[in-house]
Protein backbone atom coordinates (compact mmCIF):
# COMPACT_ATOMS: atom_id res chain seq x y z
CA UNK A 1 0.00 0.00 0.00
CA UNK A 2 2.82 2.54 0.44
CA UNK A 3 3.81 2.20 -2.81
CA UNK A 4 1.33 3.80 -3.62
CA UNK A 5 1.16 6.72 -1.22
CA UNK A 6 0.73 9.58 -3.40
CA UNK A 7 4.08 11.45 -2.88
CA UNK A 8 4.34 15.13 -4.15
CA UNK A 9 5.98 15.37 -7.95
CA UNK A 10 8.58 17.70 -7.20
CA UNK A 11 9.87 19.62 -10.41
CA UNK A 12 12.40 22.06 -11.05
CA UNK A 13 9.51 24.84 -10.81
CA UNK A 14 8.59 23.70 -6.95
CA UNK A 15 11.63 21.79 -5.91
CA UNK A 16 12.82 25.07 -3.48
CA UNK A 17 9.49 24.58 -2.00
CA UNK A 18 10.39 20.98 -0.90
CA UNK A 19 13.99 21.21 -0.59
CA UNK A 20 12.73 24.28 1.90
CA UNK A 21 10.04 21.85 3.85
CA UNK A 22 13.24 19.52 4.24
CA UNK A 23 14.92 22.03 6.35
CA UNK A 24 12.25 22.84 8.18
CA UNK A 25 10.82 26.03 6.61
CA UNK A 26 8.41 26.72 4.85
CA UNK A 27 8.43 28.95 1.86
CA UNK A 28 6.26 31.27 -0.67
CA UNK A 29 7.09 32.93 -4.22
CA UNK A 30 7.28 36.56 -3.57
CA UNK A 31 7.62 38.88 -6.88
CA UNK A 32 10.10 41.10 -7.48
CA UNK A 33 8.71 43.20 -9.79
CA UNK A 34 5.16 43.51 -7.72
CA UNK A 35 5.65 42.01 -4.84
CA UNK A 36 3.26 40.17 -4.48
CA UNK A 37 2.78 36.43 -2.91
CA UNK A 38 1.51 33.70 -4.11
CA UNK A 39 1.61 29.67 -3.97
CA UNK A 40 1.78 26.96 -5.43
CA UNK A 41 5.13 27.71 -7.38
CA UNK A 42 4.80 28.86 -10.54
CA UNK A 43 7.21 30.12 -12.88
CA UNK A 44 5.35 33.74 -13.41
CA UNK A 45 4.06 36.35 -11.00
CA UNK A 46 -0.21 35.49 -11.73
CA UNK A 47 -0.45 39.16 -10.78
CA UNK A 48 1.63 40.99 -12.97
CA UNK A 49 3.13 38.41 -15.06
CA UNK A 50 6.86 38.99 -14.40
CA UNK A 51 9.32 35.85 -14.12
CA UNK A 52 11.47 37.62 -11.39
CA UNK A 53 10.62 36.35 -8.21
CA UNK A 54 12.57 35.07 -4.77
CA UNK A 55 11.18 32.17 -2.49
CA UNK A 56 10.62 33.79 1.47
CA UNK A 57 10.40 31.88 4.29
CA UNK A 58 6.79 32.10 5.69
CA UNK A 59 6.21 33.03 9.62
CA UNK A 60 4.27 30.33 9.71
CA UNK A 61 0.99 31.72 11.24
CA UNK A 62 -2.32 32.04 9.37
CA UNK A 63 -5.88 31.54 9.44
CA UNK A 64 -8.01 27.76 8.75
CA UNK A 65 -10.61 29.65 5.64
CA UNK A 66 -12.36 26.13 5.65
CA UNK A 67 -12.33 22.84 6.27
CA UNK A 68 -13.90 19.34 5.17
CA UNK A 69 -13.39 15.58 7.07
CA UNK A 70 -13.25 12.70 4.75
CA UNK A 71 -15.15 9.63 5.47
CA UNK A 72 -14.76 7.78 1.93
CA UNK A 73 -11.05 6.84 0.87
CA UNK A 74 -11.30 8.10 -2.37
CA UNK A 75 -7.67 6.49 -3.07
CA UNK A 76 -6.32 3.20 -1.29
CA UNK A 77 -3.40 5.18 0.56
CA UNK A 78 -6.12 7.15 2.83
CA UNK A 79 -8.24 3.88 3.74
CA UNK A 80 -6.45 3.50 6.95
CA UNK A 81 -6.85 7.06 8.27
CA UNK A 82 -10.57 7.81 8.01
CA UNK A 83 -11.71 10.28 8.73
CA UNK A 84 -9.08 12.47 8.05
CA UNK A 85 -9.16 16.67 7.97
CA UNK A 86 -8.21 18.35 5.14
CA UNK A 87 -8.16 22.19 5.41
CA UNK A 88 -7.29 25.04 3.30
CA UNK A 89 -5.33 27.81 5.49
CA UNK A 90 -3.93 31.34 4.49
CA UNK A 91 -0.82 32.53 5.22
CA UNK A 92 -0.24 35.73 7.07
CA UNK A 93 1.91 36.99 3.72
CA UNK A 94 -1.16 36.06 1.80
CA UNK A 95 -0.74 32.44 -0.15
CA UNK A 96 -3.32 29.89 0.36
CA UNK A 97 -3.16 26.39 0.91
CA UNK A 98 -4.25 22.77 0.83
CA UNK A 99 -3.10 21.39 3.84
CA UNK A 100 -4.13 19.01 7.26
CA UNK A 101 -4.57 20.34 10.75
CA UNK A 102 -2.68 18.20 13.36
CA UNK A 103 -3.24 17.71 16.80
CA UNK A 104 -6.98 17.88 17.40
CA UNK A 105 -9.52 15.38 16.06
CA UNK A 106 -12.31 16.89 18.12
CA UNK A 107 -14.08 18.58 15.14
CA UNK A 108 -16.42 21.08 17.18
CA UNK A 109 -13.12 22.90 18.28
CA UNK A 110 -12.98 24.00 14.66
CA UNK A 111 -14.29 27.15 13.44
CA UNK A 112 -13.75 29.14 9.98
CA UNK A 113 -10.56 31.61 10.32
CA UNK A 114 -9.59 29.62 13.51
CA UNK A 115 -5.82 30.74 14.37
CA UNK A 116 -3.29 28.18 12.85
CA UNK A 117 0.39 27.95 13.35
CA UNK A 118 3.20 25.38 11.15
CA UNK A 119 3.53 22.10 12.15
CA UNK A 120 5.79 20.29 9.46
CA UNK A 121 6.15 16.23 9.62
CA UNK A 122 7.36 13.92 7.59
CA UNK A 123 4.96 12.00 5.45
CA UNK A 124 7.08 8.40 3.81
CA UNK A 125 10.16 10.23 4.42
CA UNK A 126 9.04 13.69 2.78
CA UNK A 127 8.46 16.81 4.55
CA UNK A 128 4.93 18.35 4.32
CA UNK A 129 3.40 21.55 5.82
CA UNK A 130 0.56 20.68 8.32
CA UNK A 131 -0.77 23.10 10.67
CA UNK A 132 -1.91 23.12 14.23
CA UNK A 133 -5.02 25.55 15.91
CA UNK A 134 -3.64 27.93 17.83
CA UNK A 135 -5.25 28.13 21.06
CA UNK A 136 -7.79 25.31 21.12
CA UNK A 137 -9.27 23.73 24.67
CA UNK B 1 -30.23 38.89 -30.27
CA UNK B 2 -33.15 38.43 -27.82
CA UNK B 3 -35.79 35.63 -28.99
CA UNK B 4 -34.28 35.78 -32.42
CA UNK B 5 -32.67 32.01 -31.87
CA UNK B 6 -34.76 29.34 -30.58
CA UNK B 7 -34.52 25.38 -29.58
CA UNK B 8 -36.13 23.83 -32.13
CA UNK B 9 -35.55 20.10 -30.89
CA UNK B 10 -34.82 18.00 -27.62
CA UNK B 11 -33.74 14.72 -27.10
CA UNK B 12 -32.26 11.98 -24.92
CA UNK B 13 -31.48 8.42 -24.35
CA UNK B 14 -32.69 6.72 -21.34
CA UNK B 15 -30.54 7.51 -17.91
CA UNK B 16 -28.98 5.18 -15.20
CA UNK B 17 -26.57 1.90 -16.23
CA UNK B 18 -26.09 1.59 -19.65
CA UNK B 19 -23.83 -1.64 -20.30
CA UNK B 20 -21.58 -1.56 -23.40
CA UNK B 21 -23.02 1.75 -24.85
CA UNK B 22 -20.32 4.20 -26.05
CA UNK B 23 -20.27 8.26 -25.04
CA UNK B 24 -20.11 8.24 -29.23
CA UNK B 25 -23.17 5.96 -29.51
CA UNK B 26 -25.15 7.73 -26.91
CA UNK B 27 -24.48 11.05 -28.64
CA UNK B 28 -25.76 9.69 -32.01
CA UNK B 29 -29.28 8.64 -30.11
CA UNK B 30 -29.72 11.82 -28.37
CA UNK B 31 -29.04 13.49 -31.87
CA UNK B 32 -31.67 11.40 -33.31
CA UNK B 33 -34.04 11.86 -31.22
CA UNK B 34 -33.88 15.84 -31.21
CA UNK B 35 -33.33 15.75 -35.20
CA UNK B 36 -36.84 13.50 -34.65
CA UNK B 37 -37.92 15.79 -32.33
CA UNK B 38 -37.12 18.91 -34.44
CA UNK B 39 -39.13 17.47 -37.36
CA UNK B 40 -36.04 18.01 -39.75
CA UNK B 41 -32.97 16.32 -41.30
CA UNK B 42 -29.90 16.06 -40.05
CA UNK B 43 -28.73 16.93 -43.69
CA UNK B 44 -29.81 20.58 -42.44
CA UNK B 45 -27.16 20.47 -39.67
CA UNK B 46 -24.24 22.28 -40.22
CA UNK B 47 -22.76 22.93 -36.91
CA UNK B 48 -22.45 20.12 -34.13
CA UNK B 49 -21.03 20.94 -30.90
CA UNK B 50 -20.14 18.43 -28.52
CA UNK B 51 -19.18 18.62 -24.67
CA UNK B 52 -15.88 16.31 -24.34
CA UNK B 53 -16.97 13.03 -21.70
CA UNK B 54 -16.03 14.07 -18.58
CA UNK B 55 -15.07 10.59 -17.34
CA UNK B 56 -12.36 9.81 -20.31
CA UNK B 57 -10.32 12.62 -22.63
CA UNK B 58 -10.84 11.92 -25.86
CA UNK B 59 -8.82 14.13 -28.58
CA UNK B 60 -10.78 15.31 -31.19
CA UNK B 61 -13.67 13.99 -29.67
CA UNK B 62 -16.55 16.55 -31.68
CA UNK B 63 -15.23 15.61 -34.81
CA UNK B 64 -15.24 11.90 -34.04
CA UNK B 65 -19.27 12.35 -32.94
CA UNK B 66 -19.70 13.96 -35.99
CA UNK B 67 -18.47 11.10 -38.28
CA UNK B 68 -20.59 8.92 -36.61
CA UNK B 69 -23.31 11.03 -37.17
CA UNK B 70 -22.50 11.70 -41.04
CA UNK B 71 -22.01 14.87 -41.01
CA UNK B 72 -19.07 17.37 -42.31
CA UNK B 73 -20.61 20.74 -40.53
CA UNK B 74 -18.70 23.65 -41.19
CA UNK B 75 -18.58 24.69 -37.22
CA UNK B 76 -17.43 21.20 -35.09
CA UNK B 77 -16.13 20.96 -32.01
CA UNK B 78 -15.32 19.96 -28.33
CA UNK B 79 -16.70 22.64 -25.74
CA UNK B 80 -14.33 21.86 -22.21
CA UNK B 81 -16.21 24.00 -19.24
CA UNK B 82 -17.32 20.89 -17.81
CA UNK B 83 -21.19 21.43 -16.44
CA UNK B 84 -21.70 24.59 -18.11
CA UNK B 85 -19.98 23.46 -20.95
CA UNK B 86 -24.19 22.91 -22.35
CA UNK B 87 -25.41 26.38 -22.40
CA UNK B 88 -22.26 27.51 -23.26
CA UNK B 89 -22.61 25.60 -26.40
CA UNK B 90 -25.91 26.61 -27.21
CA UNK B 91 -24.75 30.60 -26.86
CA UNK B 92 -21.87 29.84 -29.05
CA UNK B 93 -24.55 28.19 -31.45
CA UNK B 94 -27.00 31.04 -31.60
CA UNK B 95 -24.01 33.78 -32.01
CA UNK B 96 -22.82 31.76 -34.96
CA UNK B 97 -25.88 31.53 -36.28
CA UNK B 98 -27.00 35.39 -35.77
CA UNK B 99 -24.17 35.92 -37.83
CA UNK B 100 -24.39 33.69 -40.79
CA UNK B 101 -21.57 31.57 -39.77
CA UNK B 102 -23.74 28.41 -39.64
CA UNK B 103 -27.82 27.79 -39.90
CA UNK B 104 -29.04 25.10 -37.44
CA UNK B 105 -26.48 23.54 -34.95
CA UNK B 106 -26.89 20.18 -32.99
CA UNK B 107 -25.45 20.66 -29.54
CA UNK B 108 -24.70 17.66 -27.69
CA UNK B 109 -23.42 16.10 -24.86
CA UNK B 110 -23.32 11.85 -23.53
CA UNK B 111 -20.73 9.81 -21.20
CA UNK B 112 -20.93 6.53 -19.14
CA UNK B 113 -19.29 7.02 -15.61
CA UNK B 114 -21.36 4.93 -14.29
CA UNK B 115 -20.32 1.47 -16.33
CA UNK B 116 -17.11 3.17 -18.33
CA UNK B 117 -14.52 4.63 -16.08
CA UNK B 118 -14.67 7.34 -13.86
CA UNK B 119 -11.20 7.71 -12.51
CA UNK B 120 -10.71 11.15 -14.16
CA UNK B 121 -13.09 12.55 -11.07
CA UNK B 122 -10.43 11.91 -8.76
CA UNK B 123 -7.33 13.44 -8.66
CA UNK B 124 -5.37 10.55 -7.36
CA UNK B 125 -2.04 11.61 -7.71
CA UNK B 126 0.11 13.82 -5.14
CA UNK B 127 0.77 16.78 -7.29
CA UNK B 128 3.06 19.61 -7.73
CA UNK B 129 1.79 20.85 -4.78
CA UNK B 130 1.15 17.93 -2.40
CA UNK B 131 -2.56 18.36 -2.74
CA UNK B 132 -2.80 14.63 -3.34
CA UNK B 133 0.05 13.83 -0.60
CA UNK B 134 -2.51 15.86 1.97
CA UNK B 135 -4.90 13.39 0.67
CA UNK B 136 -7.07 16.89 -0.64
CA UNK B 137 -9.02 14.55 -4.04
CA UNK B 138 -12.56 14.48 -4.95
CA UNK B 139 -15.24 16.84 -6.38
CA UNK B 140 -17.02 16.21 -3.38
CA UNK B 141 -14.43 17.34 -1.35
CA UNK B 142 -14.33 20.60 -2.74
CA UNK B 143 -18.14 21.11 -2.65
CA UNK B 144 -17.53 20.24 0.80
CA UNK B 145 -15.34 22.87 1.29
CA UNK B 146 -17.13 25.33 -0.18
CA UNK B 147 -20.39 24.51 2.08
CA UNK B 148 -18.55 24.55 5.09
CA UNK B 149 -17.27 28.00 4.92
CA UNK B 150 -20.76 29.30 3.52
CA UNK B 151 -21.95 27.44 6.96
CA UNK B 152 -19.79 29.35 8.92
CA UNK B 153 -19.85 32.17 7.06
CA UNK B 154 -23.98 32.28 6.94
CA UNK B 155 -25.29 29.96 9.52
CA UNK B 156 -26.27 27.47 6.73
CA UNK B 157 -27.62 23.98 8.26
CA UNK B 158 -27.54 20.81 7.10
CA UNK B 159 -31.52 21.19 7.14
CA UNK B 160 -31.09 23.43 4.58
CA UNK B 161 -28.91 21.43 2.54
CA UNK B 162 -31.43 18.38 2.74
CA UNK B 163 -34.38 20.95 1.79
CA UNK B 164 -32.50 20.96 -1.74
CA UNK B 165 -32.32 17.32 -1.69
CA UNK B 166 -35.98 16.82 -0.33
CA UNK B 167 -37.61 18.79 -3.12
CA UNK B 168 -35.59 17.76 -6.30
CA UNK B 169 -36.18 14.04 -4.89
CA UNK B 170 -39.53 14.99 -4.86
CA UNK B 171 -39.96 15.58 -8.08
CA UNK B 172 -37.94 13.14 -9.69
CA UNK B 173 -39.91 10.49 -8.24
CA UNK B 174 -42.45 12.05 -9.98
CA UNK B 175 -40.49 11.58 -13.45
CA UNK B 176 -40.90 7.90 -15.09
CA UNK B 177 -37.51 8.50 -16.86
CA UNK B 178 -35.57 9.57 -13.47
CA UNK B 179 -33.15 7.57 -12.45
CA UNK B 180 -33.91 7.80 -8.93
CA UNK B 181 -37.77 7.72 -8.54
CA UNK B 182 -37.49 7.70 -4.84
CA UNK B 183 -38.33 10.42 -2.51
CA UNK B 184 -37.05 11.22 0.89
CA UNK B 185 -37.87 13.13 4.30
CA UNK B 186 -35.55 15.07 6.42
CA UNK B 187 -34.80 11.92 8.52
CA UNK B 188 -33.61 9.86 5.60
CA UNK B 189 -31.50 12.87 4.77
CA UNK B 190 -29.96 13.11 8.08
CA UNK B 191 -29.34 8.95 8.34
CA UNK B 192 -27.33 8.76 4.83
CA UNK B 193 -23.99 8.65 5.34
CA UNK B 194 -21.05 11.81 5.51
CA UNK B 195 -19.56 11.16 2.22
CA UNK B 196 -17.16 14.70 3.45
CA UNK B 197 -18.18 16.24 5.78
CA UNK B 198 -20.33 18.26 5.99
CA UNK B 199 -21.62 17.01 2.65
CA UNK B 200 -23.49 13.18 3.20
CA UNK B 201 -24.78 10.86 -0.04
CA UNK B 202 -28.09 12.59 -0.23
CA UNK B 203 -26.51 15.60 -0.77
CA UNK B 204 -24.32 14.41 -3.92
CA UNK B 205 -25.92 13.77 -7.74
CA UNK B 206 -25.79 10.43 -8.87
CA UNK B 207 -23.49 9.37 -11.23
CA UNK B 208 -25.14 7.87 -14.50
CA UNK B 209 -24.67 7.08 -18.47
CA UNK B 210 -26.96 9.11 -20.76
CA UNK B 211 -26.44 11.42 -23.59
CA UNK B 212 -28.98 14.64 -24.55
CA UNK B 213 -28.96 17.14 -27.58
CA UNK B 214 -30.79 20.01 -28.31
CA UNK B 215 -31.08 21.55 -31.92
CA UNK B 216 -30.69 25.38 -32.66
CA UNK B 217 -31.73 27.64 -35.23
CA UNK B 218 -32.98 30.79 -35.91
CA UNK B 219 -36.36 31.69 -34.99
CA UNK B 220 -37.34 32.67 -38.52
CA UNK B 221 -36.02 29.44 -40.27
CA UNK B 222 -37.77 27.45 -37.66
CA UNK B 223 -41.43 29.53 -38.50
CA UNK B 224 -40.29 28.86 -42.87
CA UNK B 225 -39.61 24.77 -41.41
CA UNK B 226 -42.81 24.71 -39.32
CA UNK B 227 -41.17 23.78 -36.20
CA UNK B 228 -44.16 23.07 -34.03
CA UNK B 229 -42.77 24.38 -30.35
CA UNK B 230 -39.81 26.31 -31.14
CA UNK B 231 -38.61 27.57 -27.73
CA UNK B 232 -36.84 31.20 -28.04
CA UNK B 233 -33.53 31.95 -26.12
CA UNK B 234 -34.27 35.26 -24.48
CA UNK B 235 -30.91 35.57 -23.15
CA UNK B 236 -27.84 33.75 -21.79
CA UNK B 237 -24.31 34.42 -20.35
CA UNK B 238 -21.20 33.35 -18.92
CA UNK B 239 -18.83 33.35 -15.59
CA UNK B 240 -15.83 31.93 -14.31
CA UNK B 241 -13.37 31.90 -11.60
CA UNK B 242 -10.23 29.90 -12.47
CA UNK B 243 -8.76 30.09 -9.33
CA UNK B 244 -8.34 26.36 -7.51
CA UNK B 245 -10.40 25.90 -4.57
CA UNK B 246 -7.60 25.98 -1.78
CA UNK B 247 -6.90 29.32 -3.93
CA UNK B 248 -9.91 30.98 -4.16
CA UNK B 249 -9.75 34.78 -2.65
CA UNK B 250 -13.89 34.39 -2.02
CA UNK B 251 -15.48 30.52 -1.29
CA UNK B 252 -18.99 32.01 -1.02
CA UNK B 253 -19.37 33.46 -4.07
CA UNK B 254 -20.55 31.41 -7.60
CA UNK B 255 -19.76 32.79 -11.00
CA UNK B 256 -23.83 32.80 -11.25
CA UNK B 257 -23.76 36.73 -10.22
CA UNK B 258 -21.64 37.35 -13.12
CA UNK B 259 -22.91 34.90 -15.61
CA UNK B 260 -26.82 35.56 -14.55
CA UNK B 261 -26.44 39.32 -15.08
CA UNK B 262 -25.67 38.98 -18.67
CA UNK B 263 -28.16 36.91 -19.25
CA UNK B 264 -30.97 38.70 -17.15
CA UNK B 265 -29.62 42.09 -18.65
CA UNK B 266 -30.01 40.81 -22.45
CA UNK B 267 -33.50 39.24 -21.69
CA UNK B 268 -34.32 42.17 -20.17
CA UNK B 269 -35.93 40.57 -17.26
CA UNK B 270 -35.46 40.26 -13.38
CA UNK B 271 -35.71 37.10 -11.45
CA UNK B 272 -38.86 38.23 -10.60
CA UNK B 273 -39.94 37.81 -13.72
CA UNK B 274 -38.91 33.98 -13.48
CA UNK B 275 -41.72 31.28 -13.40
CA UNK B 276 -40.02 28.06 -13.14
CA UNK B 277 -35.48 27.04 -12.66
CA UNK B 278 -33.91 24.46 -12.93
CA UNK B 279 -30.74 24.77 -11.60
CA UNK B 280 -27.06 22.53 -11.58
CA UNK B 281 -27.71 20.47 -8.36
CA UNK B 282 -24.42 18.52 -8.34
CA UNK B 283 -24.30 19.33 -4.31
CA UNK B 284 -27.31 20.68 -2.14
CA UNK B 285 -24.67 23.18 -1.53
CA UNK B 286 -25.05 24.96 -5.30
CA UNK B 287 -28.39 26.04 -5.99
CA UNK B 288 -28.53 27.33 -2.59
CA UNK B 289 -25.76 29.61 -3.81
CA UNK B 290 -26.05 29.85 -6.98
CA UNK B 291 -30.38 31.46 -5.89
CA UNK B 292 -27.97 33.70 -4.10
CA UNK B 293 -25.71 34.72 -6.69
CA UNK B 294 -28.72 35.23 -9.36
CA UNK B 295 -30.60 37.43 -6.84
CA UNK B 296 -33.56 35.21 -5.90
CA UNK B 297 -32.63 36.19 -2.14
CA UNK B 298 -29.83 37.78 -0.36
CA UNK B 299 -26.41 36.86 0.04
CA UNK B 300 -25.86 34.58 2.53
CA UNK B 301 -29.52 34.13 2.50
CA UNK B 302 -29.73 30.89 0.10
CA UNK B 303 -30.18 28.51 3.24
CA UNK B 304 -33.27 29.78 4.40
CA UNK B 305 -34.88 30.46 0.82
CA UNK B 306 -35.15 26.84 0.60
CA UNK B 307 -36.03 25.99 3.59
CA UNK B 308 -38.78 28.48 4.11
CA UNK B 309 -40.70 27.92 0.88
CA UNK B 310 -38.96 30.04 -1.05
CA UNK B 311 -38.41 27.00 -3.84
CA UNK B 312 -41.61 24.36 -4.29
CA UNK B 313 -44.92 24.15 -5.80
CA UNK B 314 -46.62 25.76 -2.43
CA UNK B 315 -45.97 29.83 -3.69
CA UNK B 316 -42.30 29.17 -4.31
CA UNK B 317 -40.27 28.88 -7.72
CA UNK B 318 -40.72 25.51 -8.90
CA UNK B 319 -37.21 24.25 -8.84
CA UNK B 320 -35.76 21.40 -10.64
CA UNK B 321 -39.23 19.68 -12.00
CA UNK B 322 -37.95 17.06 -13.40
CA UNK B 323 -35.09 16.03 -10.15
CA UNK B 324 -32.34 17.49 -11.53
CA UNK B 325 -28.51 15.96 -10.99
CA UNK B 326 -29.60 14.33 -7.41
CA UNK B 327 -32.80 12.46 -9.10
CA UNK B 328 -33.26 12.72 -13.40
CA UNK B 329 -29.62 11.61 -14.18
CA UNK B 330 -26.36 12.61 -12.90
CA UNK B 331 -25.35 14.11 -16.20
CA UNK B 332 -23.83 17.62 -16.38
CA UNK B 333 -26.23 19.91 -17.05
CA UNK B 334 -27.85 19.39 -21.01
CA UNK B 335 -30.96 17.36 -18.93
CA UNK B 336 -31.78 20.53 -17.32
CA UNK B 337 -31.98 22.43 -20.63
CA UNK B 338 -34.06 20.03 -21.73
CA UNK B 339 -36.74 20.31 -18.85
CA UNK B 340 -36.54 24.10 -19.26
CA UNK B 341 -37.51 23.92 -22.91
CA UNK B 342 -40.44 21.60 -21.74
CA UNK B 343 -41.78 23.77 -19.40
CA UNK B 344 -41.84 26.49 -22.12
CA UNK B 345 -43.95 24.19 -24.59
CA UNK B 346 -46.06 23.34 -21.87
CA UNK B 347 -45.31 19.60 -21.75
CA UNK B 348 -43.29 19.30 -18.81
CA UNK B 349 -43.90 16.19 -16.66
CA UNK B 350 -44.64 18.24 -13.83
CA UNK B 351 -45.75 21.36 -15.81
CA UNK B 352 -45.76 24.85 -14.31
CA UNK B 353 -49.14 26.73 -15.10
CA UNK B 354 -48.83 29.63 -16.88
CA UNK B 355 -44.83 29.32 -16.72
CA UNK B 356 -43.44 32.10 -19.52
CA UNK B 357 -40.24 32.33 -18.36
CA UNK B 358 -37.65 29.88 -17.33
CA UNK B 359 -34.02 30.15 -16.20
CA UNK B 360 -31.57 27.46 -16.21
CA UNK B 361 -28.62 27.41 -14.15
CA UNK B 362 -25.07 24.94 -15.86
CA UNK B 363 -21.94 25.30 -13.48
CA UNK B 364 -18.93 22.86 -13.38
CA UNK B 365 -15.78 21.69 -11.83
CA UNK B 366 -15.79 22.80 -8.91
CA UNK B 367 -18.03 26.52 -8.98
CA UNK B 368 -15.43 27.00 -11.49
CA UNK B 369 -17.30 27.81 -14.56
CA UNK B 370 -21.01 29.27 -14.85
CA UNK B 371 -23.65 29.35 -18.01
CA UNK B 372 -27.06 30.77 -17.64
CA UNK B 373 -29.87 30.32 -20.24
CA UNK B 374 -33.71 32.62 -19.83
CA UNK B 375 -35.96 31.00 -22.20
CA UNK B 376 -39.40 32.34 -23.14
CA UNK B 377 -42.21 31.24 -25.54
Amino acid sequence: MDDDFPLPEVDQTNKPFWDGLSEGRLLFQKCDDCNYSWLPARQECPKCLGANYTWIEASGSGVMTSWVVYHTAFIPAYKDRLPYNVAIVKLAEGPQMATNIVGETDYSNFSIDHPVELAIEKEHGVNVARFRLIGAE
Amino acid sequence: MRGKVVIAGVGHTVFGKLEGRSPVSLNVEACRKALNDASISKDEIDAVLVKYPTSKFQSKFGQTVAEALGIMPRIGGVWDQAGASGISMISFAAMAIEHDQCEVALVCMADNPRTGTRSAYAKPRGGADGSGTHGWVSTTAGYAMIARRHMGEHGTTEEQLAAVAINNRANGAKNPNAQLQIPITLDDYLQSRLIVDPLRRDDCCLISDGGAAVVVMSAERARKAGVEKPVPILGFGQGQTSWEVAQRPDLTRTMAHKSGATAFKMAGVSPKDIDVAQFYDCFTITPIMSLEDYGFCKHGDGGSFVSDGGIGWDGGLPFNTSGGLLSETGMPGMQLVIEGVRQMRGEANLQVRNAKKGIVSNQGGEMHTHSTLILGQ
